[in-house]
């Protein structure tokens, strides 16, 4: 049986709900952007009237205003968008129990099973999307389609409050001609090493050889080539969008930027706490590290490796990741910003092999020591222990300050 | 004409079966209006004020008037000249 999937994309989430809120601001140009003093100054979302005026998501506030001379700039309020997240969440609910959010704004719906009670994929999709108006007062576009791929295309084809279907038979004249860079999976780089093949259309990946891909890009490079002719076969996942799937990372942009390593290393350890603490509250163990590296050029590179052990250790992570930053990272340029990532996260009781030269004793006494860090922690707060190198740091922003949380699809 | 949204003191009664009906409701003023009857309830926006809820469409002394539960704390569009 063809499945039938949903993408619902809420448009301009965060501008949006905070016209909702303020219905006066619908009148003016405005763009949610982050705090200007913690280096988050950059722009979030923008309702249509900015976008008019050529401000995109994420240039600086000041790029931004000299587009646009008569923007209103409007604090995140990430409370809300979490609550009207979770409100169209439960429109959703009532057509299907197979939600996968994808970030706040986002969700694929499998509606295979729901077509008999509730009609076709697009007579449900027309429903939510005048539901979601009706009783949240926000916008959405829906991409209908038999997977994931096509019905996420399909969302961001037409918008605002759109819906667009992409059937098995019309998929190549919709979609063929589209450019290589509307396809999940497909960023920047890959785009500019496609480009370089003349490779430029979801149509031209399509019809090259498979191996073309699979020498050149590898894994990725198969997906990519089976997304553009249809075969993506990926069930819709169902989750929380608190809980851990798959990994759990946490990002800092540093008050100035960083110049060495040594100041590295803090904010790897820093951001290696806090991944510890969620995998400890989560019960879960990282067999891999990722890392992403932003620098002054706002030019972002990842690197990613396994762990020889799994672990929950902040130490053991913040390790891994440090020396996965040593081996890759030239310092061509001063860093802006630092990511890591606990990623293939197992449950606790996942069964392993030890290598045979690995200091596994050694592993379980710092993970010992961990454990017992992270109890203080819970009883007398963050603040109560912590590693002497990070006591003082004039770079790093306050453990409180609010976090940066991007809209889907953006890169931080 | 500009709307304000207002938020207001109800006075609700509760069933046992956990519904919930509005008795009535207490001006910015201190003015105590009685609800004579419910019309409609359903989820929806308000698009002249911002927010949502429960959208309880009443009458109030013959005139027709929406009343919005936003999560246990209610609303009403309160008209103001523009």
């Amino acid at each position: 049986m063809e499945r039938v999937i949903l993408h619902s994309d809420m448009n301009n989430f965060y501008a949006s709900v905070e016209c909702m809120l303020n219905p006066e601001l619908k009148a003016y140009p405005i763009a949610v952007c982050g705090d200007v003093e913690e280096r988050h100054g950059i722009v979030l979302a923008k309702n249509y009237k900015a976008k008019a005026k050529g401000v995109s998501t994420g240039e600086a506030i000041w790029q931004a205003k000299q587009k646009c001379p008569g923007l209103l700039i409007v604090s995140p309020h990430y409370d809300e968008y979490m609550k009207y997240s979770k409100k169209a969440r439960a429109i959703y609910s009532r057509y299907t129990d197979e939600i996968e959010p994808f970030g706040m704004d986002e969700c694929w719906l499998d509606v295979s099973g729901s077509t008999r009670a509730f009609g076709s994929g697009e007579k449900i999709a027309n429903e939510i999307k005048e539901a979601i108006k009706f009783e949240l007062g926000l916008t959405v576009s829906v991409g209908v389609s038999y997977n994931k791929i096509f019905a996420k295309l399909g969302s961001d084809m037409k918008k605002p409050d759109a819906v667009t279907v992409i059937t098995q038979d019309s998929y190549k004249e919709q979609i063929w001609g589209l450019p290589a860079s509307d396809l999940l999976g497909i960023g920047r780089a890959t785009t500019k090493k496609l480009a370089s093949y003349g490779i430029t259309t979801i149509g031209q990946v399509a019809n090259w050889p498979l191996e073309f891909f699979e020498r050149k890009l590898g894994k990725c490079g198969v997906d990519i080539w089976r997304f553009a002719n249809g075969l993506d076969e990926s069930k819709v996942t169902v989750r929380n969008i608190e809980a851990l799937d798959k990994s759990c990372g946490h990002g800092i942009t540093a008050l100035q930027d960083l110049e060495d390593s040594v100041e590295v290393w803090k904010f790897i350890l820093e951001l290696s706490q806090d991944i510890g603490h969620r995998l400890f509250t989560f019960n879960k163990k990282a067999t891999g590290v990722a890392i992403s590296v932003r620098d002054n050029e706002l030019f972002t590179k990842q690197w990613q490796c396994k762990i020889p052990l799994s672990t929950q250790s902040p130490s053991v992570i913040a390790r891994e990741a440090f020396s996965l930053f040593e081996k890759n990272y030239s310092w061509k340029h001063p860093i802006r910003s630092i990511t890591v990532r606990a990623i293939n996260l197992v449950s606790l009781d996942y069964d392993e092999q030890i290598s045979l030269f690995y200091d596994a004793e050694k592993s379980s006494r710092i993970e010992a020591l961990d454990k017992a860090i992270e109890e203080i922690r819970s009883r007398y707060g963050y603040n109560a222990i912590k590693n002497a190198t990070l006591l003082q740091n004039p770079k790093m922003p306050s453990h409180n300050s609010p976090k940066l949380i991007m809209p889907t699809g953006v890169p931080q | 004409m500009k709307f304000k949204k207002v938020y207001v003191t109800m006075i609700v009664k509760i069933t046992k079966d956990g519904s919930l009906r509005p008795l009535s409701m207490v001006w910015e003023d201190g003015a105590t209006y009685e609800i004579d009857r419910v019309l409609h309830i359903t989820p929806a926006a308000s698009l002249k004020v911002g927010g949502c809820g429960t959208r309880y469409t009443v009458m109030i002394e013959g005139k027709q008037r929406d009343l919005y539960d936003e999560d246990g704390k209610w609303f009403v569009e309160k008209e103001v000249p523009a």
